[in-house]
C-alpha cells in the first residue's frame, strides 16, 4: 500500500518547509527561487516549471525515509525533471557542501600541528577522491546511457541492473568523520569549529541517505520500465 | 525470547485492533492494556514488561521526555511511538522505533520481530574497549593489509579476522580502512611512517 503524501499540492509551500526544514535546500535544485510568497505547492511549482508531483515525491522522501513510492506512481509522473534535479544535487554537495566542510576541517588540521594535521589531511583527500569518482561514475556513464534510453537511442550493452546505488561507502566514512572529530582528536583542538563542522556533516549525512533513496526508489525503476518498453 | 507487551493509547477501537495483530505474533504477548501514561511505571513493574507501544499523541510537551525516564529506569524498555497523526520527526527521536496508523498488518508484524531483535543485539554492546587481539588486527588494518594476510600472519582463520573487525567497528563507531587508521594513529598504536609514505 503506497502512502499518501502528507502534503498535496493545494498546500502552502512555506507550510511544507516550516514542517521539514530540510526541504530548503531541495528548492534551488528544481530552479525554485526563495520570496514565492503564499502560493501554494502547485502554482509555485507551474511558475517555476516543475512536476508538481515529481515534486512531492521526492518531498515526500525527504520527510519520511520509509516512504515507498508506488511503481504506479513511477509510471504515471513526468520524469523529464529527474535527472535534472539528481544533476544540480551533486553540484550542490560538490559545490557548496564539501567546500564548505573542507573549509572548516582545513582549520582544526592548521589547528591541530603537523602530526595529527597531516593524517586528517590525508583521510579527507582520500575521501574526496571517493567521492569525486563516484558521481563522476554516475554523470558520464549512467545518466548519459538513461538519456539515450528516454529518446529511445540505441544503447550500448549496459543495464540499470549493474549500476547498484552504492552510497554506503560515502556515508559510511563521514560517520567515520564525525566519530573522529567528536570523539578521538584531543578535547582542546578548537572544539566550536568542531561542533559546527559536525552540525554540517550531520545535515550532509541525512541528505545523501535521502538522495540515495531516490535512487532506489525512483531512478532505478523508472530505468527498469523504460529498458522493459524497449524490449 | 518473549515480548511482554503494553499498549498505551486512548482509543479502544485502536487498541482492540493492534492487540488482535500482536496476539497472532509468536513470542508476544500484550500484559497490559491502559489508555493514559499516569501509571506506567507501576504497571511496567507489576507485570515485568519489556516492550511499551505508546501513542505519542498521549506525551504532551511537559511529559516529552517519558520514553528516556522509563528506559532509565528499565533498561530492558523498549519503547515504542503509535503514530496516529503526523508528528515532527523530532519527536519520535527518543523511541526504538515507529508503528503509523495506516501500516498494514504484515508491516507491523515485520516491525515487531524487528523491534524484538534490535532489543536483542542491545544487550551484547556494553563493552567498549578493545581487546589485545582486536587492537593487533586494527593495527595491520591501519598499516593497510589484507584479510588473508593478517589471518596468515596471527595465525587465524578469515572467519576469525572478520570477526574481530567487525567488532573493532561496533566499538569505535568507525567503518572505513582510512577511519581505522586515523583512530590508530590517534590512539598512537601507530606510527606515522608506517602509513604514509
Amino acid at each position: 500500500m503506497s502512502k499518501q503524501p502528507f502534503f498535496s499540492e493545494k498546500s502552502k509551500l512555506y507550510e511544507m518547509i516550516a514542517v521539514n526544514p530540510k526541504l530548503l535546500p531541495l528548492l534551488p535544485r528544481f530552479g525554485i527561487q526563495l520570496g514565492f510568497g503564499d502560493h501554494s505547492i502547485g502554482e509555485v511549482c507551474r511558475a517555476n516549471g516543475v512536476d508538481t508531483r515529481l515534486f512531492l515525491l521526492i518531498c515526500n522522501i525527504y520527510t519520511d525515509d520509509e516512504a515507498l513510492v508506488h511503481p504506479k506512481d513511477i509510471e504515471a509522473i513526468d520524469m523529464d525533471g529527474l535527472l535534472p534535479y539528481l544533476l544540480a544535487s551533486h553540484r550542490y554537495y560538490l559545490d557548496e557542501r564539501f567546500p564548505h566542510i573542507e573549509e572548516h576541517l582545513q582549520h582544526i588540521i592548521n589547528a591541530a600541528g603537523p602530526k595529527y594535521g597531516n593524517m586528517l589531511n590525508h583521510f579527507y583527500n582520500e575521501y574526496q577522491q571517493e567521492v569525486k569518482k563516484h558521481f563522476k561514475y554516475e554523470e558520464e556513464e549512467v545518466f548519459p546511457y538513461i538519456e539515450s534510453l528516454r529518446k529511445g537511442q540505441s544503447t550500448n550493452n549496459f543495464s540499470i541492473s549493474q549500476f547498484r546505488v552504492n552510497h554506503s561507502n560515502i556515508e559510511d566514512t563521514l560517520e567515520d568523520m564525525m566519530n573522529i572529530l567528536v570523539k578521538y582528536l584531543p578535547g582542546d583542538i578548537l572544539p566550536k569549529e568542531r561542533i559546527e563542522i559536525s552540525t554540517d556533516i550531520i545535515e550532509l549525512s541525512a541528505d545523501l541517505i535521502s538522495h540515495s533513496l531516490i535512487e532506489d526508489q525512483i531512478l532505478i525503476p523508472y530505468v527498469e520500465t523504460l529498458e522493459n518498453a524497449k524490449q | 525470547m518473549s515480548n511482554r507487551i503494553i499498549i498505551c493509547e486512548a482509543s479502544e477501537i485502536i487498541t482492540t485492533g493492534l492487540y488482535e495483530i500482536i496476539q497472532g505474533i509468536s513470542g508476544c504477548d500484550v500484559v497490559a492494556r491502559v489508555d493514559t501514561p499516569d501509571q506506567l511505571t507501576e504497571k511496567i513493574l507489576s507485570t515485568d514488561a519489556n516492550m511499551l507501544i505508546i501513542n505519542t499523541n498521549l506525551l504532551g510537551f511537559t511529559d516529552r521526555n517519558l520514553p528516556q525516564q522509563l528506559k532509565k529506569e528499565y533498561p530492558q524498555l523498549t519503547v515504542i511511538a503509535l503514530m496516529t497523526t503526523y508528528v515532527e520527526p523530532s519527536t519520535l527521536k527518543p523511541y526504538d522505533g515507529v508503528i503509523e496508523i495506516n501500516d498494514t498488518k504484515l508491516k507491523v508484524i515485520n516491525k515487531m520481530n524487528q523491534f524484538a531483535h534490535d532489543a536483542e543485539k542491545q544487550d551484547k554492546t556494553d563493552d567498549v574497549e578493545l581487546s589485545k587481539r582486536e587492537i593487533d588486527v586494527l593495527v595491520a588494518v591501519a598499516k593497510g593489509m589484507m584479510n588473508k594476510e593478517i589471518a596468515d600472519q596471527m595465525n587465524i582463520s578469515i572467519h576469525t579476522v572478520i570477526s574481530h573487525r567487525k567488532n573493532i567497528t561496533r566499538k569505535t563507531g568507525i567503518k572505513s580502512v582510512s577511519g581505522l587508521t586515523v583512530y590508530a594513529l590517534l590512539n598512537n598504536l601507530i606510527d606515522e611512517n608506517e602509513v604514509y609514505k
